[in-house]
Protein backbone atom coordinates (compact mmCIF):
# COMPACT_ATOMS: atom_id res chain seq x y z
CA UNK A 1 0.00 0.00 0.00
CA UNK A 2 1.33 3.65 -0.76
CA UNK A 3 1.12 6.03 1.76
CA UNK A 4 -1.76 8.61 0.66
CA UNK A 5 -0.67 11.85 -0.48
CA UNK A 6 -3.24 14.40 -0.14
CA UNK A 7 -3.36 17.93 -2.56
CA UNK A 8 -1.21 20.27 -0.88
CA UNK A 9 -2.06 23.65 -2.01
CA UNK A 10 -3.47 26.18 0.68
CA UNK A 11 -7.26 26.13 0.57
CA UNK A 12 -9.68 28.73 2.85
CA UNK A 13 -12.18 25.98 4.20
CA UNK A 14 -14.24 29.29 4.44
CA UNK A 15 -14.36 30.07 0.81
CA UNK A 16 -14.38 26.97 -0.84
CA UNK A 17 -17.31 24.74 -2.33
CA UNK A 18 -18.84 22.12 -0.89
CA UNK A 19 -16.74 19.98 -4.01
CA UNK A 20 -13.55 21.54 -3.66
CA UNK A 21 -13.81 21.16 0.29
CA UNK A 22 -14.16 17.40 0.09
CA UNK A 23 -11.49 16.98 -2.97
CA UNK A 24 -9.18 18.77 -0.71
CA UNK A 25 -10.12 16.33 2.44
CA UNK A 26 -9.88 12.86 1.09
CA UNK A 27 -7.13 11.17 -0.10
CA UNK A 28 -7.10 12.45 -3.82
CA UNK A 29 -9.20 10.38 -6.76
CA UNK A 30 -10.79 8.65 -3.61
CA UNK A 31 -14.08 9.95 -3.83
CA UNK A 32 -16.74 8.02 -5.58
CA UNK A 33 -20.24 10.03 -5.58
CA UNK A 34 -23.55 8.44 -4.75
CA UNK A 35 -26.53 10.30 -6.33
CA UNK A 36 -24.53 12.66 -7.99
CA UNK A 37 -26.02 16.07 -10.32
CA UNK A 38 -25.51 14.14 -13.64
CA UNK A 39 -28.54 11.96 -11.75
CA UNK A 40 -30.38 15.66 -11.32
CA UNK A 41 -32.19 15.15 -8.42
CA UNK A 42 -33.46 18.37 -7.41
CA UNK A 43 -36.19 19.56 -5.20
CA UNK A 44 -39.52 18.91 -6.10
CA UNK A 45 -40.66 21.64 -4.18
CA UNK A 46 -38.51 25.21 -5.15
CA UNK A 47 -40.57 25.34 -8.39
CA UNK A 48 -43.69 26.00 -6.55
CA UNK A 49 -41.80 29.01 -5.02
CA UNK A 50 -39.90 30.07 -8.60
CA UNK A 51 -36.74 29.27 -6.92
CA UNK A 52 -33.79 27.56 -9.30
CA UNK A 53 -33.03 24.22 -8.40
CA UNK A 54 -29.47 22.52 -8.55
CA UNK A 55 -28.70 19.53 -9.49
CA UNK A 56 -27.33 17.59 -6.52
CA UNK A 57 -29.82 20.00 -4.61
CA UNK A 58 -26.87 21.77 -2.23
CA UNK A 59 -25.34 18.47 -0.84
CA UNK A 60 -22.51 16.54 -2.34
CA UNK A 61 -22.31 12.58 -0.58
CA UNK A 62 -20.37 9.73 -1.36
CA UNK A 63 -17.37 7.34 -0.28
CA UNK A 64 -13.78 8.25 -0.25
CA UNK A 65 -10.26 7.23 1.62
CA UNK A 66 -8.58 9.49 4.18
CA UNK A 67 -5.08 8.61 4.80
CA UNK A 68 -5.95 5.10 2.94
CA UNK A 69 -8.96 4.67 5.40
CA UNK A 70 -12.57 4.27 3.94
CA UNK A 71 -15.06 6.69 4.84
CA UNK A 72 -18.62 7.87 4.26
CA UNK A 73 -18.17 11.72 3.18
CA UNK A 74 -21.01 14.51 3.06
CA UNK A 75 -20.32 18.14 2.07
CA UNK A 76 -23.27 20.94 2.28
CA UNK A 77 -23.27 23.79 -0.23
CA UNK A 78 -23.73 27.20 1.99
CA UNK A 79 -23.94 29.07 -1.24
CA UNK A 80 -26.93 27.31 -2.49
CA UNK A 81 -30.39 27.60 -0.77
CA UNK A 82 -27.56 28.71 2.56
CA UNK A 83 -27.09 24.86 2.59
CA UNK A 84 -30.46 24.36 4.09
CA UNK A 85 -32.11 20.87 4.53
CA UNK A 86 -35.04 20.13 2.25
CA UNK A 87 -36.23 16.81 1.28
CA UNK A 88 -33.89 15.33 -1.39
CA UNK A 89 -30.90 17.04 0.50
CA UNK A 90 -31.95 15.70 3.67
CA UNK A 91 -32.45 12.37 2.47
CA UNK A 92 -29.40 12.17 0.60
CA UNK A 93 -27.47 12.43 4.28
CA UNK A 94 -29.96 9.78 5.81
CA UNK A 95 -29.20 7.54 3.88
CA UNK A 96 -25.93 7.90 4.07
CA UNK A 97 -25.56 7.42 7.75
CA UNK A 98 -28.41 4.19 7.62
CA UNK A 99 -25.61 2.68 5.25
CA UNK A 100 -22.85 3.54 7.51
CA UNK A 101 -24.73 1.67 10.27
CA UNK A 102 -24.71 -1.58 8.39
CA UNK A 103 -20.99 -1.33 6.68
CA UNK A 104 -19.76 0.24 9.61
CA UNK A 105 -17.81 2.96 7.99
CA UNK A 106 -17.06 6.26 9.26
CA UNK A 107 -18.48 9.38 8.50
CA UNK A 108 -17.38 13.13 8.08
CA UNK A 109 -20.05 15.53 7.73
CA UNK A 110 -18.98 18.99 6.45
CA UNK A 111 -21.86 21.14 7.73
CA UNK A 112 -22.71 24.69 6.29
CA UNK A 113 -25.93 25.36 6.96
CA UNK A 114 -28.64 27.63 8.21
CA UNK A 115 -31.42 25.40 8.72
CA UNK A 116 -34.51 24.19 7.78
CA UNK A 117 -35.41 25.40 4.03
CA UNK A 118 -38.48 27.02 4.67
CA UNK A 119 -40.11 26.25 1.28
CA UNK A 120 -40.22 22.59 2.11
CA UNK A 121 -40.11 23.13 5.84
CA UNK A 122 -42.16 20.13 6.94
CA UNK A 123 -39.80 17.92 4.95
CA UNK A 124 -36.11 19.54 6.19
CA UNK A 125 -37.76 19.13 9.90
CA UNK A 126 -38.56 15.70 9.54
CA UNK A 127 -35.45 14.92 7.85
CA UNK A 128 -33.36 16.66 10.75
CA UNK A 129 -35.04 14.33 12.70
CA UNK A 130 -34.12 11.47 11.16
CA UNK A 131 -30.57 11.95 10.87
CA UNK A 132 -30.41 12.46 14.29
CA UNK A 133 -32.15 9.09 14.95
CA UNK A 134 -29.89 7.54 11.89
CA UNK A 135 -26.80 8.73 13.80
CA UNK A 136 -27.38 7.90 17.21
CA UNK A 137 -28.12 4.47 15.78
CA UNK A 138 -25.06 4.38 13.65
CA UNK A 139 -22.63 5.88 16.61
CA UNK A 140 -24.13 2.60 18.97
CA UNK A 141 -23.01 0.31 16.43
CA UNK A 142 -19.36 1.65 16.75
CA UNK A 143 -19.40 4.20 13.76
CA UNK A 144 -17.93 7.37 14.35
CA UNK A 145 -19.52 10.50 13.04
CA UNK A 146 -17.60 13.56 12.32
CA UNK A 147 -19.13 17.25 11.93
CA UNK A 148 -16.38 20.02 10.63
CA UNK A 149 -17.92 23.54 10.78
CA UNK A 150 -16.14 26.18 9.04
CA UNK A 151 -18.30 27.42 6.06
CA UNK A 152 -19.73 30.30 4.88
CA UNK A 153 -23.32 29.45 6.30
CA UNK A 154 -22.12 28.29 9.71
CA UNK A 155 -24.00 25.43 11.20
CA UNK A 156 -27.67 26.78 12.12
CA UNK A 157 -30.81 25.61 13.12
CA UNK A 158 -31.57 22.11 13.21
CA UNK A 159 -28.17 21.82 11.25
CA UNK A 160 -26.67 22.89 15.27
CA UNK A 161 -28.77 19.83 16.98
CA UNK A 162 -27.46 17.58 14.09
CA UNK A 163 -24.08 18.50 15.10
CA UNK A 164 -24.84 18.23 18.62
CA UNK A 165 -25.09 14.22 18.10
CA UNK A 166 -21.98 13.81 16.45
CA UNK A 167 -18.91 11.70 18.36
CA UNK A 168 -16.44 14.39 17.34
CA UNK A 169 -16.60 18.13 16.19
CA UNK A 170 -14.48 20.38 14.28
CA UNK A 171 -14.30 23.83 14.05
CA UNK A 172 -12.60 26.94 12.72
CA UNK A 173 -12.59 30.55 14.18
CA UNK A 174 -15.35 30.81 10.82
CA UNK A 175 -17.47 28.35 12.35
CA UNK A 176 -20.46 29.29 14.17
CA UNK A 177 -22.82 27.40 16.04
CA UNK A 178 -26.17 28.07 17.15
CA UNK A 179 -29.57 27.10 16.93
CA UNK A 180 -31.34 30.24 16.60
CA UNK A 181 -29.35 32.71 14.37
CA UNK A 182 -28.52 36.24 15.36
CA UNK A 183 -30.90 37.84 12.83
CA UNK A 184 -34.36 35.09 14.02
CA UNK A 185 -33.06 36.09 17.96
CA UNK A 186 -33.57 40.33 16.93
CA UNK A 187 -36.63 40.02 15.43
CA UNK A 188 -38.48 37.71 17.80
CA UNK A 189 -36.70 39.21 21.03
CA UNK A 190 -35.59 42.58 19.92
CA UNK A 191 -32.23 44.19 19.18
CA UNK A 192 -32.14 45.25 23.35
CA UNK A 193 -31.96 41.24 23.59
CA UNK A 194 -29.37 40.72 19.96
CA UNK A 195 -27.90 42.86 17.71
CA UNK A 196 -27.34 40.99 14.94
CA UNK A 197 -25.44 43.34 13.10
CA UNK A 198 -22.76 43.78 15.97
CA UNK A 199 -20.78 40.86 14.12
CA UNK A 200 -18.03 40.81 17.25
CA UNK A 201 -21.17 39.77 19.10
CA UNK A 202 -22.01 37.32 16.95
CA UNK A 203 -18.61 35.52 16.45
CA UNK A 204 -17.63 35.70 20.17
CA UNK A 205 -21.32 34.21 21.41
CA UNK A 206 -21.60 31.57 18.43
CA UNK A 207 -18.01 31.46 16.52
CA UNK A 208 -15.55 28.50 16.81
CA UNK A 209 -13.30 29.98 19.81
CA UNK A 210 -16.24 30.50 22.06
CA UNK A 211 -17.40 26.94 21.12
CA UNK A 212 -13.95 25.35 21.83
CA UNK A 213 -13.24 27.01 24.76
CA UNK A 214 -16.58 25.93 26.50
CA UNK A 215 -16.59 22.03 25.02
CA UNK A 216 -18.42 22.86 22.18
CA UNK A 217 -16.32 21.26 19.84
CA UNK A 218 -13.08 18.93 20.48
CA UNK A 219 -10.93 20.43 17.66
CA UNK A 220 -10.30 23.92 16.37
CA UNK A 221 -8.11 24.39 13.06
CA UNK A 222 -6.95 27.35 11.19
CA UNK A 223 -9.32 27.74 8.27
CA UNK A 224 -7.25 25.65 6.24
CA UNK A 225 -8.31 22.46 4.59
CA UNK A 226 -5.06 20.55 5.10
CA UNK A 227 -5.85 21.42 8.89
CA UNK A 228 -9.02 20.15 9.03
CA UNK A 229 -7.71 16.92 7.12
CA UNK A 230 -5.19 16.18 9.84
CA UNK A 231 -8.12 17.16 12.55
CA UNK A 232 -10.42 14.64 10.74
CA UNK A 233 -7.69 12.15 10.46
CA UNK A 234 -7.22 12.20 14.15
CA UNK A 235 -10.74 12.05 15.26
CA UNK A 236 -11.11 8.80 13.53
CA UNK A 237 -7.82 7.31 15.30
CA UNK A 238 -9.87 6.16 18.13
CA UNK A 239 -13.31 4.43 17.67
CA UNK A 240 -16.00 4.99 20.52
CA UNK A 241 -18.98 3.40 20.95
CA UNK A 242 -22.04 4.96 22.05
CA UNK A 243 -24.51 4.33 25.21
CA UNK A 244 -25.78 5.22 28.36
CA UNK A 245 -22.29 6.16 29.89
CA UNK A 246 -21.80 8.65 27.24
CA UNK A 247 -25.06 10.04 27.85
CA UNK A 248 -24.36 10.49 31.23
CA UNK A 249 -21.06 12.03 30.96
CA UNK A 250 -22.48 14.67 29.11
CA UNK A 251 -25.28 15.65 31.55
CA UNK A 252 -22.83 16.29 33.96
CA UNK A 253 -20.40 18.28 31.60
CA UNK A 254 -23.60 20.48 30.46
CA UNK A 255 -25.19 20.40 34.08
CA UNK A 256 -21.23 21.60 35.05
CA UNK A 257 -21.35 24.65 32.54
CA UNK A 258 -24.74 25.82 33.53
CA UNK A 259 -22.81 26.28 37.00
CA UNK A 260 -19.75 27.90 35.74
CA UNK A 261 -21.50 29.93 33.42
CA UNK A 262 -25.01 30.19 33.49
CA UNK A 263 -24.98 33.67 35.09
CA UNK A 264 -22.45 34.93 32.39
CA UNK A 265 -23.57 38.09 30.53
CA UNK A 266 -21.41 37.70 27.84
CA UNK A 267 -18.78 35.44 26.13
CA UNK A 268 -15.72 37.52 27.65
CA UNK A 269 -17.16 36.87 30.86
CA UNK A 270 -17.38 33.04 30.44
CA UNK A 271 -13.65 33.28 29.38
CA UNK A 272 -12.82 35.20 32.62
CA UNK A 273 -14.21 32.68 34.34
CA UNK A 274 -12.05 29.81 32.87
CA UNK A 275 -9.10 31.37 34.01
CA UNK A 276 -8.02 32.63 30.76
CA UNK A 277 -5.27 35.77 31.26
CA UNK A 278 -6.55 38.56 28.42
CA UNK A 279 -9.62 37.23 27.85
CA UNK A 280 -10.69 40.43 26.08
CA UNK A 281 -8.03 39.26 23.51
CA UNK A 282 -8.76 36.12 22.86
CA UNK A 283 -10.86 37.49 19.09
CA UNK A 284 -7.85 38.63 17.93
CA UNK A 285 -5.41 35.58 18.97
CA UNK A 286 -3.61 33.91 16.33
CA UNK A 287 -4.24 30.02 16.29
CA UNK A 288 -0.77 29.03 18.43
CA UNK A 289 -1.56 31.48 21.02
CA UNK A 290 -5.57 30.73 20.92
CA UNK A 291 -5.17 27.44 22.07
CA UNK A 292 -1.87 28.17 24.37
CA UNK A 293 -4.70 30.84 26.32
CA UNK A 294 -7.19 27.10 25.64
CA UNK A 295 -5.37 25.60 27.79
CA UNK A 296 -7.76 25.16 31.06
CA UNK A 297 -10.67 25.50 28.38
CA UNK A 298 -14.14 22.57 29.36
CA UNK A 299 -13.22 19.77 27.36
CA UNK A 300 -15.49 17.28 26.36
CA UNK A 301 -13.71 13.95 25.73
CA UNK A 302 -16.43 11.19 24.99
CA UNK A 303 -18.90 13.34 26.89
CA UNK A 304 -20.65 13.73 24.25
CA UNK B 1 -57.79 19.16 25.39
CA UNK B 2 -56.95 20.37 28.61
CA UNK B 3 -53.98 18.48 30.52
CA UNK B 4 -55.96 17.55 33.30
CA UNK B 5 -58.20 15.98 30.54
CA UNK B 6 -55.85 14.06 28.86
CA UNK B 7 -54.23 12.77 31.75
CA UNK B 8 -57.51 11.86 33.50
CA UNK B 9 -58.50 9.85 29.72
CA UNK B 10 -55.49 8.03 29.54
CA UNK B 11 -55.23 6.79 33.43
CA UNK B 12 -58.22 7.20 34.67
CA UNK B 13 -57.06 4.84 38.03
CA UNK B 14 -54.80 8.03 38.77
CA UNK B 15 -51.57 8.91 38.70
CA UNK B 16 -48.65 10.06 40.44
CA UNK B 17 -47.58 13.23 37.51
CA UNK B 18 -46.33 16.78 38.84
CA UNK B 19 -46.02 20.13 36.88
CA UNK B 20 -43.48 21.79 37.56
CA UNK B 21 -42.92 25.06 35.55
CA UNK B 22 -42.97 24.46 31.95
CA UNK B 23 -42.14 20.67 33.15
CA UNK B 24 -43.88 17.48 33.44
CA UNK B 25 -42.66 14.16 35.12
CA UNK B 26 -43.91 11.16 37.34
CA UNK B 27 -45.82 8.13 36.67
CA UNK B 28 -49.09 6.06 35.80
CA UNK B 29 -50.43 2.88 35.20
CA UNK B 30 -51.85 2.29 31.77
CA UNK B 31 -54.35 -0.51 31.69
CA UNK B 32 -53.44 -3.45 29.44
CA UNK B 33 -49.18 -1.62 29.77
CA UNK B 34 -48.68 -1.13 33.31
CA UNK B 35 -46.08 1.17 34.64
CA UNK B 36 -45.79 4.18 32.15
CA UNK B 37 -42.89 7.07 32.55
CA UNK B 38 -44.83 10.39 32.25
CA UNK B 39 -42.59 13.63 31.17
CA UNK B 40 -43.36 16.70 28.93
CA UNK B 41 -43.08 20.39 28.29
CA UNK B 42 -46.43 22.04 29.02
CA UNK B 43 -48.11 25.33 28.81
CA UNK B 44 -46.41 26.41 25.18
CA UNK B 45 -43.12 27.20 27.39
CA UNK B 46 -40.26 27.45 24.98
CA UNK B 47 -37.57 24.74 25.12
CA UNK B 48 -34.01 26.14 26.83
CA UNK B 49 -31.18 24.83 28.37
CA UNK B 50 -32.32 25.21 31.85
CA UNK B 51 -35.54 23.13 30.81
CA UNK B 52 -33.60 20.78 28.71
CA UNK B 53 -30.89 19.39 31.11
CA UNK B 54 -33.74 18.50 33.50
CA UNK B 55 -35.94 16.47 31.35
CA UNK B 56 -32.68 14.82 30.07
CA UNK B 57 -31.72 13.94 33.34
CA UNK B 58 -35.35 12.42 34.44
CA UNK B 59 -35.03 10.05 31.14
CA UNK B 60 -31.49 9.09 31.82
CA UNK B 61 -32.79 8.24 35.23
CA UNK B 62 -35.56 6.41 33.79
CA UNK B 63 -32.84 4.69 31.57
CA UNK B 64 -30.50 3.58 34.74
CA UNK B 65 -33.78 2.44 36.13
CA UNK B 66 -33.68 -0.89 34.16
CA UNK B 67 -37.16 -0.96 34.14
CA UNK B 68 -37.82 -0.94 30.42
CA UNK B 69 -40.95 0.55 31.09
CA UNK B 70 -42.80 2.96 28.12
CA UNK B 71 -41.81 6.75 28.38
CA UNK B 72 -44.69 9.21 27.25
CA UNK B 73 -43.33 12.41 26.13
CA UNK B 74 -46.25 15.30 26.27
CA UNK B 75 -45.61 18.25 23.96
CA UNK B 76 -47.34 21.96 24.26
CA UNK B 77 -44.30 23.99 24.07
CA UNK B 78 -43.33 27.09 21.68
CA UNK B 79 -40.28 26.85 19.80
CA UNK B 80 -36.55 26.69 21.45
CA UNK B 81 -36.09 29.67 23.93
CA UNK B 82 -34.41 32.67 21.62
CA UNK B 83 -32.33 34.00 23.87
CA UNK B 84 -28.36 35.57 23.66
CA UNK B 85 -27.58 33.60 27.09
CA UNK B 86 -29.42 30.49 25.86
CA UNK B 87 -27.19 30.30 22.48
CA UNK B 88 -24.48 31.63 24.89
CA UNK B 89 -24.18 28.62 26.57
CA UNK B 90 -24.68 26.07 23.73
CA UNK B 91 -28.50 25.37 23.30
CA UNK B 92 -27.83 23.27 20.26
CA UNK B 93 -26.05 20.99 22.69
CA UNK B 94 -28.29 20.82 25.32
CA UNK B 95 -31.18 20.05 22.80
CA UNK B 96 -29.12 17.72 20.94
CA UNK B 97 -28.62 16.03 24.71
CA UNK B 98 -32.31 15.53 25.67
CA UNK B 99 -32.99 13.96 21.83
CA UNK B 100 -29.93 11.41 22.11
CA UNK B 101 -31.24 10.88 25.63
CA UNK B 102 -34.82 10.12 24.22
CA UNK B 103 -33.38 8.15 21.03
CA UNK B 104 -31.16 6.03 23.48
CA UNK B 105 -34.21 5.45 25.69
CA UNK B 106 -36.07 3.50 22.65
CA UNK B 107 -32.79 1.54 21.94
CA UNK B 108 -32.18 0.25 25.03
CA UNK B 109 -35.98 -1.10 25.43
CA UNK B 110 -38.19 1.50 26.72
CA UNK B 111 -41.33 2.43 24.25
CA UNK B 112 -40.80 6.19 23.70
CA UNK B 113 -44.46 7.75 22.60
CA UNK B 114 -44.78 11.13 21.69
CA UNK B 115 -47.92 12.87 22.46
CA UNK B 116 -48.42 16.28 20.90
CA UNK B 117 -51.66 17.95 21.79
CA UNK B 118 -50.77 21.32 22.08
CA UNK B 119 -47.90 23.41 19.49
CA UNK B 120 -44.43 22.86 19.33
CA UNK B 121 -42.00 24.12 16.65
CA UNK B 122 -38.14 24.68 15.24
CA UNK B 123 -35.79 23.04 17.39
CA UNK B 124 -38.14 21.87 20.54
CA UNK B 125 -39.93 19.96 18.40
CA UNK B 126 -37.33 18.61 16.80
CA UNK B 127 -35.40 17.48 20.69
CA UNK B 128 -38.95 16.23 22.04
CA UNK B 129 -41.65 15.05 19.98
CA UNK B 130 -39.60 14.34 17.09
CA UNK B 131 -36.96 12.24 19.18
CA UNK B 132 -39.47 9.79 20.18
CA UNK B 133 -39.97 6.52 18.32
CA UNK B 134 -44.16 6.94 17.72
CA UNK B 135 -45.49 10.36 17.75
CA UNK B 136 -49.01 10.60 18.12
CA UNK B 137 -51.49 13.69 18.28
CA UNK B 138 -54.74 15.52 19.30
CA UNK B 139 -56.87 17.04 17.05
CA UNK B 140 -56.11 20.65 17.50
CA UNK B 141 -52.17 20.13 17.71
CA UNK B 142 -50.88 22.54 15.81
CA UNK B 143 -47.18 21.47 15.42
CA UNK B 144 -45.15 24.31 12.98
CA UNK B 145 -41.49 24.46 12.12
CA UNK B 146 -41.65 28.74 11.38
CA UNK B 147 -45.33 30.52 11.62
CA UNK B 148 -46.55 31.65 8.49
CA UNK B 149 -45.50 35.48 9.43
CA UNK B 150 -42.05 34.64 10.04
CA UNK B 151 -42.22 32.98 6.98
CA UNK B 152 -42.99 35.26 4.78
CA UNK B 153 -41.07 38.05 6.19
CA UNK B 154 -37.75 35.13 5.74
CA UNK B 155 -39.16 34.23 2.09
CA UNK B 156 -39.90 37.90 1.20
CA UNK B 157 -43.69 36.70 0.26
CA UNK B 158 -46.69 38.42 0.68
CA UNK B 159 -48.75 36.03 3.53
CA UNK B 160 -51.71 35.72 0.81
CA UNK B 161 -49.40 34.05 -1.61
CA UNK B 162 -47.93 31.78 1.18
CA UNK B 163 -51.57 30.45 1.96
CA UNK B 164 -52.48 30.17 -1.49
CA UNK B 165 -49.19 28.08 -2.19
CA UNK B 166 -50.11 26.20 1.12
CA UNK B 167 -53.04 25.14 -0.55
CA UNK B 168 -51.40 23.06 -3.06
CA UNK B 169 -48.68 21.38 -1.09
CA UNK B 170 -47.99 19.88 2.46
CA UNK B 171 -44.46 20.34 2.67
CA UNK B 172 -43.96 23.77 4.06
CA UNK B 173 -46.98 25.19 5.89
CA UNK B 174 -47.64 24.59 10.25
CA UNK B 175 -50.63 22.73 10.52
CA UNK B 176 -51.37 19.06 12.17
CA UNK B 177 -52.69 17.89 8.89
CA UNK B 178 -48.91 18.76 6.46
CA UNK B 179 -47.51 16.92 9.49
CA UNK B 180 -49.52 13.84 9.21
CA UNK B 181 -49.07 14.00 5.10
CA UNK B 182 -45.23 14.39 4.87
CA UNK B 183 -45.05 11.54 8.12
CA UNK B 184 -43.93 12.91 10.88
CA UNK B 185 -47.19 12.10 12.95
CA UNK B 186 -48.03 8.51 13.08
CA UNK B 187 -51.55 8.85 13.96
CA UNK B 188 -54.02 11.65 15.28
CA UNK B 189 -56.20 9.96 18.32
CA UNK B 190 -59.33 10.20 18.50
CA UNK B 191 -60.79 12.27 21.36
CA UNK B 192 -64.23 11.38 21.44
CA UNK B 193 -62.96 8.39 22.39
CA UNK B 194 -61.68 6.65 25.71
CA UNK B 195 -57.42 7.38 25.40
CA UNK B 196 -56.16 4.67 27.36
CA UNK B 197 -57.14 1.68 25.03
CA UNK B 198 -55.45 4.15 22.27
CA UNK B 199 -52.32 4.59 23.64
CA UNK B 200 -52.32 1.03 25.01
CA UNK B 201 -52.77 -0.27 21.31
CA UNK B 202 -49.88 1.89 20.16
CA UNK B 203 -47.89 0.20 22.75
CA UNK B 204 -48.42 -3.14 21.82
CA UNK B 205 -47.00 -2.58 18.10
CA UNK B 206 -43.48 -3.94 17.68
CA UNK B 207 -40.71 -1.68 17.62
CA UNK B 208 -39.63 -0.80 14.16
CA UNK B 209 -36.98 1.40 12.25
CA UNK B 210 -37.18 4.53 11.58
CA UNK B 211 -40.58 4.49 9.18
CA UNK B 212 -41.32 8.18 8.94
CA UNK B 213 -40.10 8.77 5.29
CA UNK B 214 -42.17 5.58 4.30
CA UNK B 215 -45.33 7.24 5.88
CA UNK B 216 -44.77 10.26 3.99
CA UNK B 217 -44.35 8.10 0.80
CA UNK B 218 -47.64 6.28 1.21
CA UNK B 219 -49.45 9.27 2.59
CA UNK B 220 -48.07 11.75 -0.70
CA UNK B 221 -46.31 14.52 1.70
CA UNK B 222 -43.07 13.45 0.69
CA UNK B 223 -42.64 11.39 -2.16
CA UNK B 224 -38.97 11.26 -2.66
CA UNK B 225 -37.49 11.18 0.97
CA UNK B 226 -37.73 6.97 0.95
CA UNK B 227 -36.61 6.47 -2.05
CA UNK B 228 -33.90 8.93 -2.01
CA UNK B 229 -32.14 7.44 1.12
CA UNK B 230 -33.00 3.56 0.09
CA UNK B 231 -30.98 4.22 -3.21
CA UNK B 232 -27.94 5.57 -1.21
CA UNK B 233 -28.17 2.46 0.78
CA UNK B 234 -27.55 0.50 -2.16
CA UNK B 235 -25.21 3.08 -4.06
CA UNK B 236 -23.03 2.40 -0.70
CA UNK B 237 -23.42 -1.26 -0.40
CA UNK B 238 -22.33 -1.66 -4.06
CA UNK B 239 -18.53 -2.48 -3.99
CA UNK B 240 -15.86 0.11 -4.51
CA UNK B 241 -14.96 0.22 -8.02
CA UNK B 242 -11.05 -0.24 -7.76
CA UNK B 243 -10.21 1.86 -4.59
CA UNK B 244 -10.63 -1.46 -2.31
CA UNK B 245 -7.03 -2.41 -2.99
CA UNK B 246 -5.14 1.58 -3.08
Amino acid sequence: MTAATANTDSLSWYEASARQRIDALVDPGSFVEFIGPEQREMSPHLAIFDLPEQFDDGIVIGRGRLDSSPVFVAAQEGRFMGGAFGEVHGAKLTGLLRAARTLRQDVLILFDTGGVRLQEANAGELAIAEIMRAIVEARRAGVNVIGVIGGRAGCYGGGSLIAGTCSRLIVSEQGRISVSGPEVIETNKGIEEFDSRDRALVWRTMGGKHRYLIGGADAFVDDEAQAVRQAAIDALEVTRGYGVANLEAEQSRLERRLQRFGAARDAVDVWQALGIDKPTDIPALPTDAFLAAANNRENADDAR
Amino acid sequence: MTLDDILAGLFPNGSDIGVAGAMISGTAVLAGAGLVHVLGITRGQPLGVDEAIVLARRVIEIIKSGDRAPILFLVDSSSQRMSRRDELLGLSEYLAHLAKALLLAEAEGHRTVGLLYGGSAAGAFIATALATGTLVALPGAHPAVMDLPSMARVTKLPIDVLKAKAEATPVFAPGLENMVQTGGIHLVLDDQSPLAPQLAAILERPQAPDQRDRFGAERGGRRKAAEIADRVVMLAASAPQGAQHG
